[in-house]
């Protein structure tokens, strides 16, 4: 009478899911199996190929998603061309942000030894003196890209809220492994936690709310009953269905960065390890605004008018407040990471003023906006953490110096253009296409947005991201003169007050020569080819592509937008 | 009494585990807020499913304990890592990055 039927699963549906957390899986069992010296090129070559897998297994699966409008596996996994193209861009921008973790330029990663050391203990000295490293960032960094994967392919929102832990629990981790400024680190790690699993904890009553509601937490019956359709005992109360969209939006735009949501992101970018920064500015936003655009665009079938007015009216007070702040307060910051932080909150605006119609021009500008955002600010990030500080000690050239934490402070970063001609060439145009200049990806995915929200009937908010756009133009264009115009400041004067302010810093990191009085220190810049320069060019060369000749990017980004969501 | 009389004890409880979260400045304390308000859901989850009649809320709400145990492993990790740097598990004192 029971039988039990084992489900049908199309393994190919759920493949790139399936190689990222396996390889996640693999990567621990190495850290217990495989000796210390060859770890770090194990994992490195571990997360590679699987990142690189999950891209190939995206292509692959391109096609046959497009003929059939959607694989389902179950009733929980199921992947549209929308959520695939998602996961396309989250594959392919992780991979490039292995590529910075795994930068030793100058000598060191950027992760702490041991991150559960105190900072400043002996225990933390010997650990470093030992040569340790923390390879486990890898397989973490898996686990949450896997996350991200599912995140975006699925219309059961038990395995949304499943997806969502499961990518921010590794992110919690990472923010706090940095080599230098631990305690900044470790604080970004704590407000993210705290602040990040209080979203959740709003998520998942959201959920219970909706699941009351429908009486099902998949989101085709949840419309329906939206609609009016079925037949449930709560189906009449429309204040639970309310509070629990509203609930669960909030927690995925705590994820995408908006406004109100924002607070923890300029701490938590500055706090972790620029890799992780760029990861998490990247990847994680594209992969909540996924979701966001699924919940919101299969719930929007189901609203009646006035619903979908006040859904509109609150997205529109949401985009307009991300985009102030994340310009308004973006053009007063002194420190680089924060500068990004904020930048990317005002993305975040944008890319909400493409959704409010729930069209699919909005959905196929958004895919555009994140891929053309992901390559400039993985490609900003990575030039970030080439910039670093250099002690030198006593007369001693390059032999005797030690190259020490990044310099965020945007005064050191006067006149690097001197230092580092192509890697400031290619920040200028990361700049120019967040900026929206034309001829980069930025200007296109901007007039994308902007035009899919005019469609919709929502021109003054178009009209307010021009504004905010011309606003943060003021403050790339201030970089980049800052950068290539301005002279270096006069190494003495400026060398023994960042001494000082290098020695406060890098004492919790310990090195012993910081102490010394005859010490200088200067900002330099990591050229030479490295990982990290490899990410800068191939995020160059794909801004500049994708403005030049967007043709091929946007016919995939409406063949996948085709059937939103 | 009625089953709905669950449903408000639910919200009162995700009320004061918010309201601690917000205004409690100890990290543990806010953190059992974290805890109450994923276990006020958890009655919420249970009680929908008694007036469904169907099983899916009571199964849901194994999903949120188990990651309800996933959060206390990371987060109490980082909570404990900051208070062994500084010695305080107050979220007053974290306060290098101002933002």
């Amino acid at each position: 009478m029971n039988d039990f039927h084992a489900p049908l699963i199309d393994w190919a549906a759920v493949s790139p899911v399936l190689i990222v957390l396996g390889a996640g899986v693999v990567g621990v069992l190495v850290e217990a199996f495989v000796p210390a010296r060859l770890r770090r090129t194990v994992q490195v070559a571990l997360a590679l190929v699987a990142l690189a897998g999950a891209v190939v297994a995206v292509g692959l699966l391109w096609s046959s998603v497009h003929q059939s409008a959607r694989l389902s596996v179950g009733d929980s996994f199921d992947l549209t061309p929308f959520g695939l193209a998602i996961q396309g861009i989250v594959a392919a921008l992780a991979f490039l942000s292995v590529l910075v973790m795994a930068d030793r330029s100058g000598g060191q990663d950027a992760f702490a030894p041991t991150a559960a050391a105190v900072p400043g203990s002996r225990y933390e000295e010997e650990a470093r003196r030992a040569g340790l490293e923390q390879t486990e960032v890898f397989p973490l960094m898996l686990f949450s890209t896997g996350g991200m994967l599912l995140f975006t392919a699925t219309d059961d929102l038990i395995v949304l809220f499943i997806a969502l832990e499961v990518l921010s629990l590794p992110l919690y981790v990472l923010c706090a492994t940095a080599r230098r400024r631990r305690l900044l680190s470790q604080e970004a790690a704590f407000k993210y936690f705290l602040l990040g699993a209080f979203a959740s904890a709003l998520t998942i009553f959201g959920i219970a709310l909706l699941y009351g509601f429908a009486g099902s937490v998949h989101l085709p019956v949840i419309t329906d009953a939206l609609a009016g359709r079925g037949s449930t005992p709560l189906q009449g109360l429309h204040v639970l269905a309310i509070t629990g969209i509203v609930l669960v939006s909030a927690g995925l735009l705590f994820k995408v960065g908006a406004a109100p949501f924002h607070t923890w992101t300029p701490d938590v970018y500055t706090g972790a390890p620029t890799p992780i920064t760029g990861f998490m500015a990247v990847c994680t936003k594209a992969a909540a605004v996924g979701a966001l655009v699924r919940v919101l665009f299969y719930l929007g079938q189901g609203f009646d008018a006035p619903t979908r007015h006040e859904v509109q009216v609150l997205l529109w007070a949401v985009a307009i407040a991300t985009m102030a702040i994340g310009t308004i307060v973006g053009a007063v910051q002194t420190d680089i990471k924060r500068l990004l932080a904020y930048s990317s909150i005002a993305h975040a605006g944008f890319i909400i003023v493409a959704l409010v119609g729930f069209s699919e021009a909005g959905a196929k500008a958004v895919l555009f906006y994140l891929a053309a955002y992901g390559l400039a600010t993985l490609g900003a990030f990575a030039v970030v953490s080439l910039v670093r500080e250099r002690l030198t000690t006593g007369e001693g050239g390059e032999k005797d110096s030690v190259i020490l934490g990044e310099a965020t402070h945007l005064a050191q970063w006067a006149g690097i253009g001197r230092k580092a001609p192509w890697l400031t060439a290619a920040f200028a145009l990361f700049m120019l296409s967040m900026a929206g200049i034309p001829l980069t990806a930025g200007f296109l995915a901007k007039f994308g947005a902007f035009s899919a929200a005019v469609d919709a009937g929502a021109w003054p908010l178009a009209l307010l991201g021009v504004v905010a756009s011309a606003i943060s133009v003021f403050f790339y264009v201030r970089l980049i003169v800052l950068m290539v115009l301005t002279p270096a400041p006069d190494a003495g004067v400026e060398g023994a007050a960042a001494a000082e302010h290098a020695a406060a810093d890098v004492a919790p990191g310990g090195v012993a020569t910081a102490t010394q009085q005859v010490t200088r220190a200067v900002v330099t810049v990591m050229t030479g080819w490295s990982p990290a320069t490899v990410v800068v060019t191939v995020c160059a060369i794909g801004v500049v592509l994708l403005g030049v000749v967007p043709a091929s990017v946007l016919d995939l980004a409406a063949g996948a937008a085709k059937f939103v969501p | 009494m009625p089953v709905t009389n669950y449903l408000i004890l639910a919200v009162i409880l995700f009320s004061i585990g918010a309201t601690t979260v917000l205004l409690r400045r100890n990290a543990i304390i806010v953190f059992m807020g974290i805890e109450l308000m994923l276990n006020a859901t958890n009655l919420a989850f249970v009680t929908f499913a008694r007036i469904h009649g169907d099983l899916t809320g009571q199964v849901l709400a194994f999903f949120v304990m188990v990651v309800a145990a996933a959060e206390v492993v990371v987060g109490l990790a980082i909570i404990v890592t900051i208070f062994r740097t500084r010695r305080s598990a107050s979220v007053d004192d974290v306060n290098l990055l101002n933002g």
